[in-house]
């Protein structure tokens, strides 16, 4: 390339945007983004842009594929409402750690503050839900945003970044001068460990009697699967994952004791409030894991491993804070950790976990009649595929009933909405999976509800050929929420009735194979069907419509509280 | 029940760029606690904007509140002092009418006793300047409003330094271009 030459501000940020590495982005354009879309035509070689069929499917299509690849997902939008369309991925991404970049288009800088056409102040809009938003307004400084835009979304605690570039600066001539942001002052992304602390730590855990740890999904953005297992298996640890954290270890291990939380696995929700030594390892103690915190853990000195400082105390005290990224925290712990009998101590989930088979997961996974119920339809595809695949729920039952009946053997193997519980989220969140990891199988489990506020990405996954393999648990109703009602509001159902459409028809329209699926004795061979074929496959289960996910803690009981059935 | 409050004046320190003053207001909107006053101002370390904010609230919102706006990325550093941990000062402007200020009996005794600093003597007005502790403020204000003479009042809200020797924020700020100097040294 001679020097000087000058290029203008959208082939400057598709060139930025290459050297970050995107080979693949999440889009859909408008007015104030296409002098980007025409420069992007010049790299299809390069980059595989998706068509979205809604901005906020790009979202959580970018979100979906930075979860499976551990990469930066990218999304290009225009500005107003294209923009606005963005912002419940942007504030999933925030509360679920994500890393998502979204570019959106705004009107030139000469024209800001005229309410002209489609203007949004996007960077205003943002600023609470984003790790940093900014507005790119000349083309100067486009490698710059584009790169610490990377930085920032991908270092520290993951999360999204908007970039705003407005038009003059997408236009405008530049010299393209690449940029590479690795350090900003304000900002500790990789914080100093202090020794004292895991020297205290590993005493405490040393002469623990009761240790019982909480897994998140901090151990999978640390890439610090292998560290974590060998903490918990030096010392004997058993540990519970919290909904983002399932697949940081394999289901079947054996110090592995399922999900925590509110719809979690009894006997941890009960080892909690039984521990002496609780040691939380990138996690937050979001309120769906701690029930009433007025009675969480209050007998257990709570040691808590997090590189964000801001959660180091916020919803539980804290006696021994351990700052820094859990991949370099764990094994400075562990060389310190003896290795300990804890038999009898782990032996004693087992009461909790034969209760709960009995009252809810044997009833729940083999019935002897009726109609189908969501757990054997999980079942079902968790055995076929052998725990191999990735699993992408939508929220609500749906979600609940796949986390706690799949089985994974692999990390990065839970795609779903934890913080925000984002409706819709499923769909485009198993395109973008499906993108970001080809060589493995993705699998979708949606409700009916969810599935029609995003039913548009039917358009994206036809076009493309997606292979995500999508299955509804159709029960005709909002089934979370009709949940509730039944339990807490006297059954009286306002509002959770769906009278739905024929969803093979809509399937179908868009050329995507499918099937219904009512009776027992035809799921498995439908969930063989679905998995054999090429391409995306839709599964219609028609499952019991007043199915319950139990167990079940009540809003603001002790966590230990937990209802077995109703 | 109604958790106690107390008077907390937070530091802020942040880089100089357009929209920090967003981001740390929307902290307070979030928690809905109100500003009482709010400074913004170069520091002494260069593009590094100071904040002196006060506030009333809980012990538990202010803890929230400093996670918060600590968690802003272009936000230095934030901590919070009450009123024996910082040296702060106020300065208020009174714009007061000279016909009923001269009405009153005593007017120079007021004025000097507060230690004001005459700004500006007009046939219809007075500007008169105290620079001091907020409370002395609020007190000169009260007497002269008694007399029913103010025009304009306006106070600039509180600025502080810390009574600590240490320079926590240069130290701050030194350690990190020392732990991450490998990576910029490149």
């Amino acid at each position: 390339m001679e020097n000087n030459e000058k290029v203008s501000g959208s082939e400057a940020l598709v060139r930025a945007l290459i050297e970050e590495g995107v080979d693949t982005m999440f889009g859909y354009p408008g007015g104030a983004i296409m002098p980007v879309y025409d420069a992007l035509m010049d790299h299809l070689d390069v980059i595989n842009h998706i068509l979205v069929r809604h901005e906020q499917g790009a979202t959580h299509a970018a979100e979906g594929y930075a979860r499976a690849s551990g990469k930066v997902g990218v999304c290009l939008v225009t500005g107003g409402p294209g923009a606005t369309n963005t912002l419940t991925g942007i504030a999933d991404a925030m509360l679920d750690s994500t890393p998502i970049i979204v570019i959106a288009g705004q009107i030139s800088t000469d024209m800001i503050g005229t309410d002209a056409f489609q203007e949004v102040d996007f960077t205003c809009v943002t600023q609470p839900i984003c790790k940093w938003s900014y507005q790119i307004s000349s083309p100067e400084e486009i490698t710059w945003a584009v790169s610490r835009a990377f930085f920032v979304a991908r270092s520290g605690r993951p999360g999204p970044v908007v970039l705003s570039i407005t038009k003059n600066a997408q236009v405008g001539m530049t010299e393209y001068i690449p940029r590479k942001v690795n350090y900003i002052r304000s900002y500790d992304d990789d914080p100093e460990i202090d020794m004292t602390r895991i020297r205290e730590a590993a005493a405490a855990i040393n002469s623990a009697r009761r240790p019982f740890v909480l897994a998140g999904q901090g151990i999978e953005l640390g890439n610090a699967q292998e560290e974590f297992l060998a903490f918990v298996e030096k010392a004997g640890l058993p540990f519970g994952c919290t909904l983002l954290g399932l697949s940081v270890a394999p289901s079947s291990h054996p110090l592995n004791k399922g999900m925590l939380g509110m719809h979690g696995n009894y006997c941890n929700n009960v080892k909690t409030n039984e521990c002496d030594v609780l040691i939380a390892v990138g996690m937050r103690f979001d309120d769906r894991v701690t029930g009433n915190v007025a009675t969480y853990a209050r007998q257990a000195k709570i040691i808590h491993l997090d590189i964000d400082p801001s959660e180091i105390g916020k919803n539980v005290p804290v006696d021994i804070p351990v700052l820094g990224n859990c991949r370099k925290t764990l094994p400075l712990l562990t060389e310190r950790l003896l290795k300990m009998d804890r038999s009898e101590w782990i032996e004693s989930f087992r009461k909790y976990q034969d209760e709960e088979y009995e009252k809810v997961i044997d009833r729940e996974l083999h019935p002897a009649a009726g109609p189908l119920n969501m757990g054997e339809v999980v079942d079902a595809v968790s055995s076929a595929t052998g725990g191999d695949a990735i699993l992408v729920t939508d929220v609500g039952q749906n979600q609940m009933m796949a986390s706690r009946y799949f089985r994974y053997t692999r990390k990065r193997s839970i795609i779903t909405s934890g913080g925000m519980g984002t409706m819709g989220f499923g769909i485009p969140a198993a395109i973008g999976a499906a993108l970001g990891r080809p060589d493995r199988t993705v699998c979708v489990f949606t409700g009916d509800g969810g599935l029609q506020m995003m039913m548009q990405e039917f358009g994206t996954i036809m076009e493309h050929r997606i292979p995500v393999k999508m299955i509804l648990l159709n029960n005709n109703y909002l089934g979370n929420v009709r949940q509730w009602q039944e339990l807490f509001y006297n059954r009286r159902y306002s509002f959770t009735h769906l009278e739905n459409p024929d969803f093979q028809v809509i399937a179908s329209a868009y050329g995507i194979p499918s099937r219904r699926v009512l009776a027992r004795e035809d799921l498995k061979s439908a969930v063989d069907e679905m998995l054999s074929a090429d391409g995306p496959f839709f599964l219609e289960a028609c499952v019991a419509e007043e199915g319950n996910v139990m167990p079940m803690t009540p809003p603001g009981k002790p966590i230990d509280n937990m209802l077995m059935e109703c | 029940m109604e958790e106690n409050t107390t008077l907390y004046t937070i530091i802020v320190h942040s880089e100089n760029f357009s929209g920090i003053l967003n981001q740390v207001a929307t902290v307070f909107t979030r928690l809905q606690v109100n500003i009482e006053s709010l400074n913004v101002s170069a520091s002494s370390m260069k593009n590094v904007h100071k904040f002196t904010i006060s506030c009333k609230t809980t012990a538990r919102n202010i803890d929230k509140i400093l996670k918060q706006i600590n968690k802003k990325l272009d936000v230095i550093n934030a901590a919070c002092y009450t009123d024996d941990e910082i040296f702060q000062s106020e300065i208020a402007m009174f714009k007061i009418s000279a016909s009923e200020f001269q009405n009153w009996e005593d007017t120079s005794r007021l004025l000097r006793g507060y230690n004001t600093h005459i700004v500006e003597v007009t046939p219809e007005f007075l500007v008169v300047e105290l620079a001091g502790s907020s409370e002395a403020i609020d007190s000169l204000y009260g007497e002269l409003d008694r007399i029913g003479c103010v025009r304009q009042f306006v106070r600039s809200g509180k600025v502080a330094v810390t009574a600590s020797p240490l320079e926590k924020v240069n130290d701050l700020l030194a350690r990190r271009r020392d732990r991450y100097g490998y990576r910029t040294a490149q």
